[in-house]
């Protein structure tokens, strides 16, 4: 019987080591760096930040690795894009994670895109037209205007998660609505040069950008969403941009930027990497830098000196 | 008629907001109990946390009615306003009311469907006909070897999954095969809601042993499921019975899943028993290495009883000889995987590196030759396989794999049957390279080419050029 009861604590010994520490801070699982960066802002010390997902990933292809399936299971918010972004991942990360709290419909899964505008929403759903969302397009994040909604909307629902604490998150909440108005202001009239300038992007990843600062969409290098470029497709879109001319070529952090360069070469277009979400580039340290950063990348190429 | 929503929407919430305002103070009135100061601040809380919800909800709507005015003009179909159901709110006793949608169709709560199809074409040098694995008793209907050759279709797979009610969901998967049958590869209901971690199923699902036996086919990365697989599980373990799965509340992942069931299917066999004929134990670690390495690695145990299991092998002149096994067989499975994606971007190039070690042991008594000399004696078995295969992805779209595999048939202690039943120790073995091509994430083509040894004395070279697509709904897969 001893020697039992000694097995039996040997084996239960590295379970306390490894035990999720019990303090009271709630523990926010975020699919995306904007989105931690965000719960960071109106959480503080009050919350406990774990990020799915980084800047150099796909957030469409990401894998139900173990290490986020534990995550999840300990996690009493659930803090994504939602639109069907994470649909290749996240469904089956909560049926794993045995977490009745982070389940669709509940108050710990929070689906930012459903607090805000949604554009290119397809009038009809065909995989012939590549990988398209039903719900719109879900890279909301790279308009500063749509943090603010998604910032109220997720400061309401931390302090309907936290009541006791409901008080202090109000008021990180008006302190970063208070900041994020003063920085949209500045970025508005540095980016007022960028407005009308013709653009190409690498994957349809930046309406809301283009929606925000008034820059024309002339092309886009994949045929079809989440179909890679061809030298077919690549030659198409340099005959069509010898008519409708354009200055740059967008780029996320996460893509590889041969389709841009390629267009960089032939047709002196030139290819901008946009950090696309916190941490894509040096500059991109919070959400504040992400659109100090992308704004200085867009001036730097595309107004004329 | 798009843009109804945001109207209706706006009045339910206006109708709803009085009323929520109201409730809280109602309550406050008919308390008996003399507040103390805690109360009153937790309750300013509660007002103040509704009030902010509200704001931000007013605020949101006022944007989506301008975008909405903005929108309408010039193009109605480019912007859509999401029919947003109101958040269930902890503090308003009134339930949150939502907009109905303007489609409410009949088939609004369809579940997702989704459908496999696939076709293959095969090539071997050694007839199909007579695969056997030397020196492994399968039963005669046992899915082991390639298949039958030349063009064919493949297993098309049929999936509906829904939410049941806020407390479980149910799954159904249906095998169409080539030859017009169908069957039931796997149907059961799951919890959703347990809590702490815990996760119970019901039904005919596939065990969550070892790491590709829950895997659908239609994920492997190569055309068939591995030789151990084969042997000593019957290609692939599914019962009628029930799941628990426990995950650790730690930081690492660690999981425990306990499966009781009918065992109904090969290393068992129907007992007529009113208890369970199988059992099985897993246990699964993993986690990340860095950003660009996750692995995975697990110990499983799976028991089953068997009662007058027809089993049997071709002998030397591919004549079929039945015999009879019953007793109780138990599996262990050591399984682990290794993935490896630069900084975690698997978009472009990964690799995956996966290998298992099964080992079967099986004890009881075996009738030889039923329907000839039919003699019975005591059987002992302990037989062991394993596999090693990396996959490559390149070029976005291309991966190709290589796979190793090799089984141990042991000494089997045949009792009185040895002179007719004992083997000569050959070891079958099998090698294996793949290459495919991924149009997109819903379709693939792929070649394989195999050596297979299974058979003493013969060597079979096969070659498979196969299709899957996926219709209908995104599956998400698993690790």
């Amino acid at each position: 019987m001893t020697n039992k009861r000694t097995l039996l604590l040997m084996l239960a010994a590295p379970l306390v080591l490894l035990a999720v520490p019990a303090h009271a801070a709630v523990r926010v699982f975020a699919c995306e760096p904007e989105w931690g960066a965000l719960a960071q802002e109106l959480g503080g010390d009050l919350v406990d930040i774990s990020v799915a997902t980084s800047a150099l990933q796909d957030p469409h292809q990401i894998q139900a690795k173990p290490s986020l399936i534990a995550r999840a299971r300990n996690a009493e918010l659930v803090v994504c894009t939602g639109a069907e972004l994470e649909i290749g991942w996240l469904p089956i990360l909560l049926q794993q994670s045995g977490n009745p709290k982070v389940q669709e419909g509940q108050p710990g899964n929070f689906a930012a895109a459903n607090f805000v505008r949604k554009l290119d929403v397809p009038g009809q759903l065909d995989r012939a037209q590549g990988d398209v969302h039903a719900a719109g397009n879900p890279h909301i994040q790279t308009d500063p205007r749509n943090i603010a909604l998604v910032a109220n909307a997720l400061g309401a629902r931390l302090q309907q998660i936290d009541p006791a604490h409901a008080g202090q998150y109000a008021q990180r909440l008006a302190d970063f609505s208070q900041r994020w108005q003063q920085a949209m202001g500045r970025w508005t009239a540095q980016a007022a040069p960028l407005k009308g300038v013709a653009v190409v992007s690498q994957h349809k990843a930046f309406v809301y950008l283009y929606d925000w600062l008034g820059l024309k969409e002339v092309a886009v290098l994949e045929p079809k969403p989440g179909v890679e470029p061809s030298a077919s497709h690549l030659q198409a879109v340099l005959v069509a941009l010898k008519g409708t001319p354009a200055r740059m070529s967008l780029y996320s952090a996460y893509q590889d930027s041969k389709p841009s360069d390629w267009l960089s070469r032939n047709a002196g277009v030139a290819a901008v990497k946009i950090p696309f979400t916190v941490g894509g580039t040096d500059g991109a340290k919070d959400l504040f830098g992400l659109f100090d950063d992308t704004l200085a990348r867009l001036l730097a190429a595309g107004v004329k000196k | 008629m798009r843009f109804h929503f945001p109207a209706g929407h706006n009045l339910a919430f206006f109708l709803a907001f009085p009323l929520a305002l109201a409730a809280p103070l109602g309550a406050l009135a008919a308390a008996p109990a003399p507040l103390n100061p805690t109360d009153v601040q937790s309750l300013r809380q509660e007002i103040d946390a509704m009030r902010a919800d509200y704001e931000a909800r007013l605020k949101s709507l006022e944007q989506r009615l301008i975008a909405a005015e903005r929108a309408v003009p010039a193009t109605p179909t480019a912007t859509a306003i999401a029919p947003q159901p109101a958040p269930p709110l902890a503090a308003a006793p009134v339930p949150a009311v939502s907009p109905a949608p303007a489609t409410a169709a009949a088939n609004a709560f369809n579940p997702a469907m989704s459908l496999i199809l696939s076709g293959l074409y095969t090539g071997t040098t050694v007839d199909p006909v007579n695969y056997r694995i030397t020196g492994f008793q399968l039963p005669r209907a046992a899915e082991a070897g390639p298949g039958a050759r030349g063009l064919s279709l493949a297993e098309s797979e049929l999936g509906l999954s829904a939410n049941i009610d806020p407390w479980s969901r149910g799954v159904a998967n249906f095998s169409l095969h080539a030859d017009d049958s169908v069957s039931v590869e796997e149907a059961y209901v799951q919890t959703t809601a347990l809590g702490n971690g815990l996760t119970a199923k019901a039904g005919r699902f596939l065990s969550g042993i070892g790491y590709l036996n829950a895997q659908h086919a239609h994920t492997w990365d190569f055309v068939d499921n591995p030789l151990a697989y084969q042997a000593l599980l019957g290609t692939q373990y599914r019962d009628d019975g029930l799941q628990l799965r426990w995950l650790a509340p730690t930081n690492q992942y660690l999981e425990l899943g306990l499966e009781l069931g009918r065992g109904r299917n090969f290393p068992g066999s129907d007992t007529g028993k009113n208890g369970a004929g199988m059992a099985s134990l897993a246990l699964h670690t993993g986690g990340d290495v860095g950003d660009s390495h996750n692995w995975r690695a697990g110990l499983s145990v799976l028991r089953t009883d068997a009662s007058g299991q027809e089993l049997g092998f071709l002998d030397s002149s591919n004549t079929w000889v039945g015999n009879a096994f019953t007793g109780s067989t138990q599996v262990a499975i050591l399984d682990g995987v290794w993935k490896w994606a630069p900084y975690g971007n698997a978009t472009r190039t990964s690799f995956k590196l996966q290998g298992e070690y099964l080992r079967s042991t099986r004890s009881g008594s075996l009738s030889y030759d039923t329907v000839g000399a039919n003699t019975t004696d005591a059987y002992q078995a302990t037989q062991s396989g394993w596999y090693l295969q990396g996959v490559y992805q390149f070029l976005g779209n291309w991966r190709v794999g290589v796979r190793t595999e090799q089984l141990d048939g042991g000494s089997p202690d045949y009792g009185l049957n040895a002179a007719a039943l004992a083997g000569t120790g050959f070891k079958p073995s099998k090698d294996t390279l793949m290459l495919d091509y991924n149009p997109s994430e819903f379709s693939r083509i792929r070649l394989q080419l195999a050596q297979d040894r299974a058979r003493e004395g013969q060597v079979d070279n096969q070659v498979f050029l196969q299709y899957q697509m996926s219709l209908g709904a995104h599956g998400a897969h698993g690790y």
